[in-house]
């Protein structure tokens, strides 16, 4: 785009158009997936609860709710506690919604479909949803409620706890694939359903279920919700938050467990590759043609999104399912259990690459 | 005169630097009710919990003293709201007790059957919002929809989903409506499926059982000292239970009925039906038996009221008369204490004579047995204080009166 | 162990600090003096063919006749009822004391009778609950004060007595 622009205006004005352009299709799609996951969630918890769910607002199933809870939130009152630490308040909700927009930088949808196409993606992503963690804490410490403090204290030991087996989890497939780099993961795992990388050995197979575990205790969801443990702490850390700001930070929690879920799709269940390889077999790749191409891709970022919305339902029916931990349950299944289990996974599977190098 | 505001009420603790007063309540997810729970912790840990109680105090005793008992049976309602039979059953008791009124024997039945369906309603909430305090939203719901055939039931017989005032001195205000038996059946065939649900959902939940057991222990003489009864006493492994062991006034009515009073003894509970094991990490006398114990309990309602649909089918059709509003009361006092659903609630009322009473006293099983969370919250978590709160399964309504 | 029993082994113990019992009532009572409560209670509770382990409930009573038209029957007095159930030998019991309305006949001062919250815990809340709404003082309580009215109120309000205040924090009360 940025070349397309230069021949009529100057060099740093089409930059910047083609640089705000694209971030502004990013941060559509992380508020697209906001938007339908808060449908989806409304959804599933009715139906889990033996209820329907929104059935009103835009016909017989509700698709208009997340509109019009938008709108609500915005015409919310906007309030600020006369406690609270003015600049930190009203900055951290968009700390943690431009720490989860920007995940979606390196999370490719397809193959070569990705914002930037980072070499250390999985780095990248892990360090940026940690940076999350970063908003959250400042929304309880700027509140002024002891409440909200409370909150941002079990979130900054429950970060502490799964960062480290998150980063080990992640760290199999990256050893496995020898490269950090989501694109070149995704690619490896191309073809029938066992290229796969959760079942390339019985350590990554263990792996995958530690990872889910740490994914969902790094975004915040039940059971490890306790941040914002609606019961105990009315809302934890969003305690103060109303109207659009609490809006903010709940966009930001959807956005990062779809990045999460996308994550897991790719390092461990192939990512935009199918089962099967249809998409050979249609004659859909690169060999064929541009349009070829763009169309086994097309049929790739579908198979991703599926994935990511897999993930994404899993997390729902954790949350309506399961009562919460308290936080020294937390840190004791983060540092007691998962770690252990993440260390002698990342042994097992080095050895297994090492007896079989070319898979077995 | 200018509106005054008094300052703010400081509580008088010598507060170190390290530990923070943070106030649960009065408005509150998890605190049942306007309660304000006063929590001093360090960090985290709990070093003394205050519960501070009257929010929702209407005076229910001085009124009392200015209408006349039938018109004081909408009063005893709202005090437990959450099962309003068995507290229209307590005082109709007491005041019969005073009156020595028989009463006929379909009324015996009537009565025990709508008390029962009041149980199970209550143990149903005490289920699901302990659920909720600990942050399981399903299982609240299924509770909520399975009390919502019972709340149907009572108001196909009164008319009232929540304040009945249908068991009234001398009987009930009007016998059960034609085909109310048949649906009453119909639920309880039902309803067996939705408790293995809950036990699935709660009782035998990892995370249930991580978060409730060895919390808030409760040593069977620190719960007798401290007045606590109904389920939080027999949680703690004490066979007691009014409606076996209480005054000849109240065990009449269960006469003839066979039930099994559920507490540990000796290491075992009642074993007449199969319920999901006592998991280890469980310890006599914390939450989860507390727990445990109420969930056993609606099963026995449930065969209680089954008995009682059986007798009453059986049962002569006559009806007694009810004592007429503007009724002279005895000179005397009678004081009567029934197996409500929480715990032990008395009645107690004073006449001189006149039709209104000289004094009403009701005395709530939820006031005894919230004065002893500041025995169980020492040491604990926050995270602890709505598991045990919700263990003890406390009614503002009632504690405050 | 019916409450004839009981009042012979407390008469004989105890003596004049029995001053009265009514067996005939419906919920046959014994009545104490004021003084000899705790010891009567802690060996109520103690006494192992006694056992009065759990304390049911305390209440308070006001004997004021404020209506003219009814004849007086009784001297004005307050009681305070004490309700005593065994779990070991199921037997039940009601303590009273007779308290004269105001201590030393001065309007104001609460009459006072010891605490018994040493003896069973359960009435540390029931005994702030007499003194918030009847207004009788417990000597010996680790910490009265009111639990059901606000902390600032003035007054008993289940004293026959009691007039609703004109105003409370700015809202009108009659």
């Amino acid at each position: 785009m940025a070349e397309l622009l230069k021949s009529f205006v100057p060099v740093w004005l089409a930059y910047s158009t083609a640089a705000a352009v694209n971030a502004a299709l990013l941060v559509v799609l992380a508020l697209m997936v906001a938007a339908v996951c808060n449908w989806l969630e409304r959804k599933v918890a009715g139906r889990i609860q033996d209820r329907l769910g929104p059935t009103r607002v835009g016909g017989r199933f509700g698709w208009l709710q997340s509109v019009a809870d938008g709108l609500k939130l915005l015409a919310k009152e906007d309030l600020i506690p006369q406690g609270a630490d003015r600049l930190l308040f009203r900055a951290a909700p968009y700390v943690s919604f431009c720490a989860a927009c920007s995940l979606y930088l390196a999370l490719p949808l397809a193959d070569g479909w990705v914002a930037l196409q980072l070499n250390s993606a999985v780095f990248f992503i892990l360090a940026v949803a940690g940076l999350e963690v970063l908003g959250v804490i400042l929304a309880g410490y700027a509140s002024g409620s002891k409440w909200s403090l409370f909150g941002a204290m079990r979130e900054a030991a429950q970060v502490v706890s799964n960062e480290i087996p998150l980063a080990l989890c992640a760290l199999i497939p990256v050893m496995i694939a020898g490269s950090m780099d989501l694109v070149e993961i995704g690619n490896r795992q191309e073809g029938w359903l066992t290229n796969w990388l959760v079942f390339h050995d019985p350590f990554t197979f263990l792996t995958f279920f530690v990872y889910l575990t740490c994914a969902v205790a790094s975004v915040n969801r039940a059971p490890f919700d306790l941040a914002e443990a609606e019961s105990e702490l009315v809302a934890g850390f969003m305690t103060e938050y109303s109207g659009f700001r609490w809006g903010v930070f709940f966009m930001a929690e959807y956005a990062s467990m779809f990045v999460i879920s996308g994550l897991a799709a790719i390092l461990f269940l192939g990512g935009w590759n199918g089962p099967v390889p249809i998409a050979q077999w249609l004659g859909l790749t690169r060999d064929v043609g541009p349009l070829a191409a763009w169309l086994g891709n097309f049929l790739g970022m579908c198979n991703m999104l599926l994935k990511c919305s897999l993930g994404v339902l899993v997390m729902m029916w954790l949350r309506w399912t399961l009562p919460r931990l308290r936080i020294d349950q937390v840190m004791t299944v983060c540092l007691r259990y998962c770690i252990p289990l993440a260390a002698v996974a990342l042994l097992g599977a080095m050895w297994w690459t090492y007896m079989w190098p070319g898979g077995w | 005169m200018a509106l005054q505001r008094s300052g703010p009420e400081t509580v008088e603790f010598d507060v170190h630097t390290d530990e923070l007063l943070v106030n649960m309540g009065p408005q509150h997810p998890s605190t049942h009710g306007v309660l304000r729970v006063v929590v001093r912790a360090d960090g985290e840990v709990v070093s003394e919990v205050t519960p501070q109680i009257g929010y929702l105090h209407r005076c229910a005793e001085k009124i009392g003293e200015n209408v006349t008992p039938r018109q004081w049976i909408p009063y005893t309602d709202r005090m437990d709201y959450l099962a309003g039979m068995n507290m229209n059953l307590g005082w109709a008791l007491t005041v019969e007790k005073l009156l020595r009124m028989e009463l006929p024997e379909r009324a015996r039945h009537l009565r025990v059957l709508i008390a029962e369906l009041g149980r199970i309603a209550s143990h149903l909430v005490a289920a699901g919002t302990y659920g909720l305090d600990l942050g399981s939203f399903t299982p609240f719901m299924y509770c909520f929809r399975e009390r919502e055939r019972i709340l149907d039931l009572f108001e196909l017989v009164c008319g009232a989903r929540l304040t009945y005032s249908y068991i009234t001195i001398g009987g009930v205000t009007a016998d059960l409506p034609p085909g109310w038996l048949e649906e009453c059946e119909a639920f309880l065939d039902q309803f067996n499926p939705v408790i293995d649900e809950l036990h699935a959902m709660l009782t035998s939940n990892a995370i249930f059982i991580r978060r409730t057991a060895k919390i808030g222990v409760l040593a069977p003489e620190v719960a007798i000292d401290y007045g606590c009864t109904g389920p939080v006493l027999r949680g703690s492994g004490v066979s007691w239970d009014l409606r076996r062991d209480g005054e000849p006034c109240y065990t009449k009515m269960y006469e003839g009925y066979r039930f099994e009073v559920i507490a540990q003894v000796d290491g075992r509970y009642p074993q007449d039906q199969k319920y999901p094991p006592v998991p280890a990490a469980a310890v006599l006398g914390d939450s989860w038996h507390r727990f445990y114990v109420r969930m056993l309990e609606v099963v026995q309602s449930v065969g209680l009221v089954r008995q009682a649909i059986e007798r009453y089918r059986r049962s002569p059709p006559d009806c007694g008369e009810p004592i007429r509003i503007t009724q002279k009361l005895p000179k005397g006092e009678a004081y009567l204490e029934t197996e409500a659903p929480k715990g032990q609630m008395g009645f107690m009322v004073i006449s001189d004579g006149a039709a209104i009473p000289w004094r009403a006293r009701a005395r709530s099983s939820s006031f005894c047995n919230l004065s002893v969370i500041s025995e169980l919250c020492r040491g604990c978590l926050i995270a602890d204080v709505p598991s045990v709160l919700g263990s003890l399964d406390i009614v503002l309504g009632e504690i405050d009166r | 162990m019916d409450v004839s029993a009981i009042l012979q082994r407390l008469t004989e113990r105890f003596g004049p600090r029995i001053t009265g019992s009514n067996l005939e009532a419906i919920d046959p009572w014994i009545e104490v003096a004021p003084e000899g409560l705790p010891e009567v209670c802690r060996h109520l509770r103690d006494e192992p063919e006694l056992r009065f382990n759990l304390l049911n409930c305390i209440t308070g009573v006001d004997y004021l006749q404020v209506d003219p038209k009814r004849k007086l029957e009784f001297e004005p007095h307050v009681e305070v009822i004490y309700h005593l159930w065994s779990l070991v030998h199921k037997h039940r019991l009601v303590l009273k004391v007779r308290l004269p309305r105001w201590k030393d006949g001065i309007e104001g001062r609460l009459p006072e009778v010891p605490s018994v919250t040493g003896i069973w815990s359960t009435a540390n809340w029931h005994e702030r609950e007499v003194y918030d709404l009847s207004g009788i003082w417990f000597a010996g309580h680790p910490d009265l004060r009111r639990i059901l009215c606000p902390e600032d109120w003035v007054g008993h309000p289940l004293r026959k007595d009691y007039q609703m205040p004109v105003e409370y924090h700015g809202i009108r009360g009659r």
